[in-house]
């Protein structure tokens, strides 16, 4: 590999290498507890809702560097109205989780429609959805707090309670087999999608990179899907949340990548006049990201609610900020038309261990914000500046 | 004989790729009223950006003496500083300020923690008095006329002190009253000032009122410079100049083969979108057939753009009304998405701004308008597929790059163009609407895009190509229109158009109005 090859590698793959060295400097700190297989559990049910909601916040940003700030609101307001309905209503699970979902992609849709169709600006919209709704959760609740404890089928289908994690068919060993196997048929299928993509190209004589890059890349994945099934399995198994994360990650990383729909996002926020020009519906374009931001903000809200098996009025503050910081970590643009859920979910993965490293290593909360506050400016500044080839100062 | 104000010597500026001034000479005495006249593309404005600093010295070659002295302007507060004051076609006025902050902003009076608002007035006051302006300085810049701005813009650069005044198409914007009230006024602040102007403008009849001297700009170099008095300066003199180029064998031969009338417009009228009683395009009438290239020809600011997106799904404009027949059934075209469904397609003359997504593949930006052509079972991309089109209008066009993966923003006009002519070509339309298509492109990809024109009449297709550039137009077109201020002017056969009989049209329908109305 010559010199361009290696910056080139470095240059797509920064923030990989940065969860590394940051991951390697926690377990170092922590003297590995940050690898034990209860933290690494943790990660993913602490931050599943920073990955469902940066998910969704990622089409908001593609579409011109839109954020939407009223997520935590919504994801507070449809957990409430959820909890209510539940304890209070004596609605069955089914149909509490059915409303909550048309209540969040309403408000979408509510937010959307002001945004993509009277071209309100998003940051007003969502700013006032972000009052309004955590007004609106405190009405909901009276502004106490709602257990909803005892609806254990709810809780640990969200990733709730300590019954949360998928059982093991396999027996009841120190092992969690079924997270085992889980883990060896995901990376079969990772290794199976890969090679047969490749043949199928080569077989066409299309471009295909080279095998060895290729070959490290599929062994260092597969690697990685088989110690953390591994971990997984030595900490009572998979957690459910793990799931519903997984399908989100998995569905939304299709769209954005092999679909009209999701091109279109990207179209937008690449050149919104020549995408007009082109014939796509731009207006649509907007509502669609707001709508669905929305609905995986219910999502999030249930998650939300089951984890702390409880509803409150303070849920979901600052959970849009997660979600912002993840994205631009995760080497979306500011400025819209650049970004992948892959990306975002290494930034969200990224902020998630930084937040658990600091934790176990006792930092100060307060000093955790700050780290987060720079970690975030320098992402963002990195991403800036390396566009502008290397200048630090913007041509006046 | 007169003090030589102003001297630029053998200015050369080369962008990539194309040589915008050649050798340029210009020599202004103080005092005179001095008219830049070309045609579109001639070099005019870049000439007037390098001397106003807009591009700074070393990155042209030759010098500019000014004042006898030689001057390396590094932006425009240098040459301002001087006294030489740019005043753009486009006004640069901010509408919700005053007269009086608009005048002096940048050049705040007063402290820097505190504006001196009696002196921004009363000296307001004063320049306003000079350009007989009489509205209060308190006004809003949005609530007075484009006339009036005009004067704002001329009062302000006096306050600056000006000595060399540089007006772009002054008047292109101006009804005759406000044309005339300003040309006075130059005339008027040369007796009483002193001030010199260098004023470029395609209004041949203004420039033979005002103007002492004339040089003329063609292909970006000097051909002639005309003094009043001395020379003839009639329009037909003047129009030899601009446009006595040899047309030389820069445009592929094809076969002609025309047939029915494809496309129709009728009683095509639109207005601005923001100033509703501004009518862009009036009661356009025109046609366009199988197999034919059209040319529709016209300057800056005809209303040719206009036309073409309005006719493209409405994609411009407000209140538009008028009929549309493709193969003789009238259609109504909502939005850009019918439109390419009724198998128009626009390409437009804004390739970065308008066109490409320069952040984007080669192969992403030429699917674009046709995304359904690469979809397998309604909703997954067929990359493979994406890409083997993208390759093969690649070798079709010869587009210039390693490979379709790089992104459009890393290749050169020619290329980004033939990216943009792809995907349209992709969306495989019956009628395409070709603005500026060789815009600021070398030659010989000028000729490429040419023949692949050429291939998509002998496909029957039908071809509408607007352009700025004279030849272009007569060595490409079976028919041209020449439009211009919004409305068809002329109709003439390729076979005989010349550049005398375009650009007459083109003067005598909007300098001779007086005349005619009279």
């Amino acid at each position: 590999m010559d010199k361009n090859h290696v910056l080139g590698f470095l240059k797509k793959n920064t923030m990989i290498i940065v969860l590394i060295i940051v991951l390697a400097f926690f377990a170092w700190r922590t003297g590995g507890a940050i690898l034990l297989p209860m933290n690494v559990s943790n990660l993913i049910s602490q931050n599943a809702y920073v990955f469902i909601l940066a998910t969704g916040m990622l089409l908001c940003i593609l579409t011109g560097g839109n954020i939407d700030l009223s997520v935590g609101s919504v994801v507070c307001f449809v957990g409430a109205v959820g909890a209510r309905l539940m304890v209070d209503g004596g609605y069955p699970v089914w149909a509490a989780i059915l409303i909550m979902i048309i209540i969040g992609t309403a408000i979408g849709a509510f937010q959307g429609f002001w945004i993509a169709f009277v071209r309100i600006p998003p940051f007003i919209v969502t700013l006032a959805g972000m009052l309004a709704f955590r007004g609106l959760s405190n009405v909901v609740l009276n502004g106490l707090t709602v257990s909803i404890k005892d609806k254990t089928s709810f809780v640990n289908l969200f990733g709730g309670g300590a019954d949360c994690y998928i059982h093991d068919i396999f027996g009841n060993g120190a092992l969690n087999l079924t997270c085992l196997v889980g883990g060896i048929v995901a990376a079969a299928v990772f290794i199976f999608v890969e090679m047969s993509g490749r043949i199928k190209r080569t077989k066409k004589n299309y471009e295909v990179e080279n095998f060895a890059g290729f070959l490290a890349k599929v062994i260092a994945i597969t690697l990685v899907i088989l110690v953390f099934a591994y971990k997984l399995a030595q900490h009572k198994g998979i957690p459910s949340v793990l799931i519903w994360v997984l399908a989100v990650v998995i569905i939304y990383g299709y769209i954005t990548s092999n679909t009209t729909v999701g091109r279109h996002f990207y179209a937008v926020g690449g050149n919104e006049k020549a995408t007009k020009l082109s014939g796509i519906n731009t207006n649509k374009v907007y509502f669609l990201a707001y709508t669905n931001m929305g609905f995986l903000a219910a999502l999030a809200g249930m998650v939300t609610i089951a984890r702390l098996t409880s509803a409150q009025p303070t849920y979901g503050q600052n959970y849009e900020m997660d979600a912002i910081g993840s994205c631009f970590i995760g080497g979306a643009s500011a400025y819209g038309g650049i970004g992948t859920v892959p990306g975002v979910i290494v930034g969200a993965v990224l902020m998630g261990v930084i937040n658990l490293g600091m934790s176990l290593m006792g930092v100060d909360a307060n000093m955790q914000k700050v780290v987060k506050g720079v970690v975030l400016l320098a992402a963002v500044i990195f991403d800036v500046v390396s566009k502008r080839g290397g200048k630090l100062i913007a041509k006046n | 004989m007169a003090k030589i104000l102003l001297e630029m010597k053998n200015i050369t500026k080369t962008f990539p790729g194309v040589k915008a001034l050649d050798n340029v000479n210009l020599q202004v005495e103080e005092g005179e009223i001095h008219a830049l006249v070309g045609e579109n593309g001639a070099g005019k404005s870049t000439l007037m950006n390098v001397l106003s600093g807009i591009y700074p010295y070393g990155t042209y070659e030759g010098d500019i003496k000014y004042d006898s002295e030689v001057c390396k302007f590094n932006d425009i507060k240098d040459s301002e500083a001087k006294g030489i004051v740019i005043i753009h076609q486009e006004l640069a006025l901010i509408p919700y300020m005053t007269i009086a902050e608009n005048m002096f902003l940048g050049n705040e009076r007063g402290s820097k923690f505190k504006i001196n608002w009696s002196e921004t007035s009363d000296l307001a006051r004063k320049y306003l008095d000079i350009v007989g302006l009489k509205d209060s300085t308190q006004t809003l810049i949005k609530d007075i006329g484009v006339g009036k701005q005009q004067l704002v813009e001329i009062a302000k650069a006096l306050s600056k002190n000006a000595k060399l005044l540089i007006l772009d198409e002054p008047t292109s914007s101006l009804n005759e009253t406000d044309s005339k009230a300003l040309l006075d006024l130059l005339l008027k602040l040369k007796a009483e000032q002193n001030l010199t102007s260098i004023i470029i403008s395609h209004k041949l009849n203004e420039i033979s009122y005002v103007a002492d001297k004339i040089t003329v700009i063609r292909d970006g170099s000097t051909i002639e410079t005309l003094t009043k008095g001395v020379d003839d300066i009639s329009e037909a003199r003047i129009i030899k100049g601009m446009v006595g180029r040899e047309l030389s064998d820069r445009f592929p031969k094809r076969e002609h083969n025309i047939g029915e009338v494809m496309m129709e417009v009728k009683n095509w009228n639109v207005y601005h979108p923001l100033y509703n009683e501004r009518k862009i395009v009036n009661d356009v009438n025109i046609h366009v057939k199988k197999g034919e290239v059209l040319g529709i020809s016209g300057l800056m600011g005809a209303g040719r753009t206009e036309l073409a997106m309005s006719i493209f799904g409405k994609s411009y404009g407000e209140n538009i009304s008028g009929q549309l027949f493709i193969n003789g059934e009238e259609v109504h075209l909502k939005n850009v998405q019918d439109a390419i469904k009724h198998g128009i397609a626009y390409v437009t003359e804004d390739r970065k701004g308008n066109g490409l997504i320069l952040s984007n593949p080669i192969k992403i930006n030429t699917t674009l308008a046709n995304l359904d052509a690469v979809v397998n079972r309604h909703i997954t991309i067929d990359k493979d597929k994406e890409y083997k089109v993208a390759v093969d209008y690649k070798e079709k066009l010869k587009t210039k790059t390693p490979t379709v993966e790089q992104n459009v923003g890393n290749l050169s006009g020619g290329n980004q163009q033939k990216v943009l002519l792809a995907k349209w070509m992709f969306a495989d339309p019956d009628i395409l609407i070709l603005d500026e298509p060789t815009r600021g492109i070398d030659v010989g990809a000028k000729y490429e895009i040419y023949c692949i024109i050429n291939q998509l009449v002998a496909e029957g297709k039908s071809v509408i190509m607007i352009s700025s550039e004279l030849p272009e137009i007569l060595g490409m077109c079976d028919r041209i229109y020449v439009m211009n201020e919004g409305r068809i002017v002329g109709e003439l056969d390729g076979q005989e158009a010349t550049q005398e009989k375009i650009m007459t049209y083109i003067l005598q329908s909007s300098g001779n109005k007086e005349v005619k109305n009279g």
